[in-house]
This record gives structure tokens, C-alpha cells and sequence, in this order.
């Protein structure tokens, strides 16, 4: 598909092409339609909007959690309309990393096993994922934690946690649902400073935010109104 | 810098979730709530413990009345003549025309010595002696005082030791009494009792009608045939030449433990082998039966209450794993997140419940076993329980988990990521 020169071509990790999603009514709610969005490689993008303008049910189609009942979506050049629900599954779990606004740690692991759990299903050999899990929280700045219960954490740590768990995959893209809801703006801070530093390493960021001041520390701003997508100018920091 | 681009998706992936990593991921989330887990397994731990309890108490109690069977009926063979009331008379050595088969051999014992598994063995025959009665004075006693009716019996040397029996006092008569037909008696203690003897070396003589018979000794402690206590027993081949018996009325035999079902196929033979069909032998029911009918008719409420028991245990199972799968939904959602199919959800949910039941039901075959053995203490019974019984309790539990699992694990598996995922828990 790209042929030999592909280091010149690489697709880009998220293109959308007319993606609309309806949910059966009555009356029939389309909650995005005729979307395009492209999300090239190391991109940091925010998607802010008001609710109920669709901006969660794009998250869910980036995040390969719903299907898009008109339109294609290519993730890293593959079209995952085609792919049935297990195939989308494994898709997920390999190449998207999601991060929550309420982290979605168990409460019972430790933090250690707790990022180890993002490679039960990927096909991650066992004796792997200790090293594995370890470098994605070091990563984070929670080395020291390493055999913590999530519960003697802070909402901060508990976030680096559930980044780390993101990361350990090696996903071609960060999905993160209001990162910042549950926690202080200093908190918030240190987080968005954690996501500016993985941008700078490369990584594909997307931040879904009704927060102005989260949204505003990404290179690229789009807003969602009325199920569209429309993107905003980047004002000088 | 190492890219996090991933490689162009050339090769279908799929989601992976090893066995190691399935059981793994239940036991972590059966032991995050060990108080729970405790009272969810409580049902089963129950009932597996009922039925253990009761099967094993069944067979405890099966063999322990086997075992007292075994002391006295267990080793017991009588053989005797198909219709002893048929046979008509002849004398001692003469081969009766009408019916030979029906007839004992004076040397059944000789021939049961031979047989394996034979401990001793012995003829008994009640003689008919008539209006005769017993007396230790040779005239007739007006007063009657020491004239008594009482039984006469025939038997072999042998029948002592085949009843266990002892002698109080003298001797039991033996094959040169029998042979040369001795006019010798040996007493049983009651009838020596009403006949007013107790020793025997003053040479007393007992009267059986007119005729005399020297008392050569006294017994005591039959375990079977009590009457011969009773008795005044002479040698078969006295009874054979005073009386004109034609042969024993049966055989007793004492068999090693075990053998007596053997010897009882055998014995016919070995004392008719022209017509075995014409003797039959009365052998003890087999242990086997013995233990089968006890558990049958002791345990149906017990079984039944148990059944129950297990039936509530399920329903327990499924109920907490029901709930369990509300509290985890956005467990749940996480995992779909992670890249769990449907699949690897229900399978983590059905092996939770299994794990759930499996250990109810090792705890309720310890439960079941202890109180197998301490009733068993309590009751001086030494304790019978299948192997097969306590290694299969743990199983049933797991086939109960199994079942109580399958609706739950399928509620899992229709949460919505996205519903779960949002709801902040």
C-alpha cells in the first residue's frame, strides 16, 4: 500500500472520511455525520465542544469502542469498518492507549500489575511484561511506586498510573476523556506537562476536553458543534 | 527517540488471552474480596458437605454391620437335602433306590475338609426317639422327679468346633465312637442342668427310653443351633444303629472370612457329585448387598437435603457473581479498552464462578470427610469413605459454578465499553 518508499508516505494514524454515526430512534439522533478528520503522526490534538454536540461519540469511534454507520475510518492505514468486533478488539488494544477521567485503576492490583494489564491481551510474552511495565512508569516519573496499591496514591499518581497503562502498549495513539476532570488544577498541570513531554518523544496525542485551558495546550484544536467537526485557529501561547 | 508510529497493518491481529493469563486474571478477582468469597461459597460449602457427610456415614455404617455380620453369619454355610421329608428309610451304608441325592453322606465332613476356605464343619440330625424319655435311674420313677423330655440329637465330631462351642467338662465324642457306635452321650449344660448332672468322672448313665448311654461329657457356648444345650447328643453312627438314621438332616460348616460364597457354590458338589442339584446350601448375603441396602434406605432425606443445599449454593453463586459483574462494569469496559473481545470477558466471569464452586466444594468434602470420621470416632466405627467420593466433590462444585456462572459471564460480556467506561466507577 505504501510501497517502497514508505518512510516518505507513512498514512496517517487517523483519517476520517465522512463518518457519521446515527443511533436508531425514534426519533433517529445523528450524533456526528459527515465528519473528516485527519490526525497526522506526532500530532497533539484537542477536541473541545459543548455536551451533547457529539464530541463523546467521536472519541468512542476514534477509540474504536462504537462503529460508524456511514463513512470510513483508516487507523495506521487500515480500514477498521471492515473489521468485526473481535478483530476491532485486538486492534484496540494494540494501537490505541486510553486514559480516563477516572483513571479505572483495580483497586486490588498493584501499580505494577495494574500497567501490566494492558499487555494480557495484546499477545505480550509474560516474562516481558514485568521489564515492560516498569520502563512505561518510569516513564511517567513513578518508578518509585512501582509496588504501590492505587489506593495510597494520589489522584495525580493514580493518572501517571492509568498513562503509563496507555503507553506500555506502544500505541500509534493516546486517547485521553477529560484527563484533568478529577483532579486540581496543579495536579492538572504536572499532567498536561506529562502529555506536552510525550508529544515532544514523538507520540500521537488526542485530548477530548470541554476545558479551554486543557484544550489550549495542544498544537491543534478542533471543536465539535452540532455532530460536525470545525477547526479552530491556534492562538500564540 | 523511538517512534510510536505502529507498522502498516498488513497481518490480522487478534486479540490473544493465554490459559495462564485467563486463570490469572480469576483468581486475582475471585481473591480481591476473600470476606465475599467466604459467603458466597458458604452454599455450596454446605451442601457438598451434606452429601459428602452422608455418603460416607452411609458406607461407614454399610461396612460396620458388614463387620458384625462377618463375626458369626458371615462365615456360616448350611448345606442340607432339597426336601429332607421325602426321603424314605434305609439304613446306614445302603444306597437308598428312590432317592439317593437327597441324602447327606455320613463322611460329609471328611469330604468338606477338603474344600479351600473350609475352617470346620459338622452334622447335625434331631433324632426321633418317640414317647421315650430321658432319666438317670434305670426304673420308672413314679414320682417323675428326674424324668424329663428333651431333644436327642446326632452329630458329627466336628460339630463342636463348627458352633464355637466348648466343652464344660469331659469330652465330645469322637470317630471311634462314631465308627464302632458307641452308646456315649455328651450333654448340653441345660439339659445336664435339669438332669441334675455336673461331673462326669463318676461315669453317670443317662436313659433314652430303656436305653443306656454313658454321659462322657458336657458343653456349652453354641454360637448357632442353642437347642444342643438343650440336647442329649450321640455319636451318628449310634443314632444310625439305635435309631435307624439314614443320614445327617444338614451340614454346618465354618468358612474363612470371605469364602463363604465360594464354599457355598462348591459344597454340593463335593458332597453329591452325582446329583449336587439335589442338595442345597444357605449361604450369607454378600457384603456387597449387605452395604447397598443399608445405603439405600438410610440416606434419601439426607441426599435430598443436600441436593437442596447445592441448588442454594448455585443460586448463591450466581447471585454474587451477578452482582459482582454491576460493581466491575467498568472493570469490564477497561478490559474491552485493553483489547478484550466479548469472549475473554465471559470466559474470566464463567472461570471466577468455577473457581467459586470448585473451592466450595473442596472445602465441603474436608467438611464432609471430618464429620465422616468424627462421628465415626464418636461411635467406635472405623470409617469407610470412596476415594472417588472426596476427589469428585471439588468437581461437582465447579459444575455448579459452572452453571451458576453461565448467565452472569453472559451479562458481562453485553456491557457496553462506552456506558461503562463513562460511569466513573
Amino acid at each position: 500500500m505504501n510501497g517502497p518508499d514508505r518512510s516518505s508516505h507513512l498514512p496517517p494514524v487517523v483519517e476520517l472520511n465522512g463518518v457519521g454515526r446515527s443511533f436508531p430512534g425514534p426519533p433517529e439522533v445523528h450524533a456526528v455525520s459527515g465528519v473528516d478528520l485527519v490526525i497526522e503522526a506526532g500530532e497533539y490534538l484537542s477536541i473541545v465542544g459543548p455536551s451533547g454536540s457529539g464530541k463523546s461519540t467521536l472519541l468512542h469511534l476514534l477509540g474504536l469502542l462504537d462503529v460508524p454507520t456511514t463513512g470510513t475510518y483508516h487507523l495506521d492505514g487500515a480500514d477498521t469498518s471492515a473489521m468485526g468486533e473481535a478483530e476491532r478488539a485486538a486492534w484496540r488494544g494494540r494501537k490505541i492507549g486510553f486514559v480516563f477521567q477516572s483513571f479505572h485503576l483495580l483497586a486490588h492490583r498493584t501499580v505494577l500489575e495494574n500497567v501490566a494489564l494492558a499487555m494480557v491481551y495484546t499477545g505480550v510474552p509474560r516474562r516481558e511484561r514485568g521489564d515492560r511495565a516498569r520502563a512505561a512508569l518510569e516513564r511517567v516519573g513513578l518508578g518509585h511506586r512501582i509496588e504501590f496499591s492505587p489506593s495510597t496514591l494520589s489522584g495525580g499518581e493514580r493518572q501517571r498510573v492509568a498513562i503509563a497503562r496507555a503507553l506500555v502498549s506502544g500505541p500509534s495513539l493516546l486517547l485521553a476523556d477529560e484527563p484533568t476532570g478529577n483532579l486540581d488544577s496543579v495536579t492538572a498541570g504536572s499532567i498536561l506537562d506529562l502529555f506536552d513531554s510525550l508529544h515532544d518523544q514523538g507520540l500521537t496525542l488526542a485530548v477530548v476536553t470541554h476545558d479551554d485551558a486543557v484544550s489550549r495546550r495542544a498544537q491543534r484544536r478542533v471543536r465539535t458543534v452540532d455532530g460536525r467537526v470545525h477547526e479552530l485557529e491556534v492562538e500564540a501561547a | 527517540m523511538r517512534s510510536f508510529r505502529g507498522t502498516p497493518p498488513h497481518p490480522r491481529v487478534r486479540s490473544s488471552f493465554s490459559l495462564r493469563d485467563l486463570v490469572d486474571e480469576a483468581l486475582a478477582g475471585v481473591a480481591a474480596r476473600p470476606a465475599r468469597l467466604a459467603l458466597t461459597t458458604l452454599g455450596t460449602v454446605l451442601g457438598v458437605a451434606a452429601l459428602v457427610a452422608t455418603v460416607g456415614l452411609a458406607q461407614t455404617a454399610g461396612g460396620q454391620i458388614a463387620g458384625r455380620f462377618d463375626a458369626v453369619t458371615m462365615t456360616e454355610v448350611v448345606v442340607a437335602p432339597r426336601d429332607p421329608g421325602a426321603t424314605p428309610g434305609g439304613n446306614r451304608g445302603e444306597s437308598t433306590s428312590t432317592a439317593p441325592a437327597a441324602l447327606l453322606p455320613w463322611d460329609a465332613e471328611a469330604r468338606l475338609g477338603r474344600l479351600a476356605g473350609v475352617v470346620a464343619s459338622g452334622t447335625y440330625s434331631r433324632l426321633n426317639v418317640g414317647a421315650d424319655r430321658v432319666r438317670t435311674v434305670p426304673v420308672v420313677d413314679p414320682s417323675g422327679a428326674a424324668e424329663q423330655t428333651m431333644p436327642v440329637a446326632a452329630a458329627s465330631p466336628g460339630l463342636l468346633s463348627t458352633l464355637d462351642g466348648e466343652v464344660v467338662t469331659g469330652r465330645f465324642f469322637d470317630e471311634g465312637h462314631d465308627r464302632r457306635a458307641d452308646p456315649v452321650a455328651v450333654l448340653g449344660a441345660h439339659a445336664a442342668e435339669r438332669l441334675d448332672i455336673n461331673r462326669i468322672d463318676v461315669q453317670p448313665t443317662v436313659f433314652i427310653g430303656d436305653r443306656p448311654f454313658t454321659v462322657i461329657g458336657i458343653i456349652d457356648g453354641v454360637n448357632r443351633r442353642t437347642e444342643l444345650l438343650d440336647s442329649v447328643v450321640i455319636p451318628n453312627g449310634t443314632a444310625a444303629a439305635l435309631y435307624d438314621l439314614t443320614g445327617p438332616d444338614e451340614v454346618r460348616i465354618r468358612t474363612a472370612l470371605g469364602a463363604a460364597q465360594q464354599v457355598g457354590a462348591q459344597a454340593p458338589l463335593a458332597l453329591a457329585p452325582n446329583a449336587p442339584e439335589g442338595m442345597e446350601a444357605r449361604v450369607p448375603p454378600s457384603p456387597a448387598h449387605v452395604k447397598a441396602d443399608v445405603a439405600s434406605d438410610v440416606n434419601a432425606l439426607f441426599l435430598l437435603l443436600g441436593g437442596v443445599a447445592l441448588v442454594v449454593g448455585a443460586l448463591g453463586i450466581a447471585n454474587v457473581t451477578l452482582l459482582s459483574v454491576l460493581e466491575r462494569v467498568g472493570e469490564i469496559g477497561l478490559r474491552r479498552s485493553l483489547g478484550a473481545t466479548r469472549r475473554h470477558v465471559a470466559a474470566q466471569f464463567l472461570t471466577e464462578s468455577v473457581t467459586i464452586g470448585f473451592l466450595g466444594g473442596m472445602v465441603g468434602a474436608a467438611v464432609g470427610v471430618l464429620l465422616t470420621v468424627g462421628v465415626s470416632i464418636a461411635r467406635d466405627w472405623t470409617p469407610v469413605l470412596d476415594l472417588r467420593l472426596a476427589g469428585g466433590a471439588p468437581l461437582l462444585g465447579a459444575v455448579i459454578g459452572l452453571i451458576a456462572g453461565t448467565y452472569p459471564a453472559w451479562k458481562a460480556s453485553a456491557v457496553q465499553p462506552i456506558a461503562a467506561l463513562r460511569s466513573g466507577t
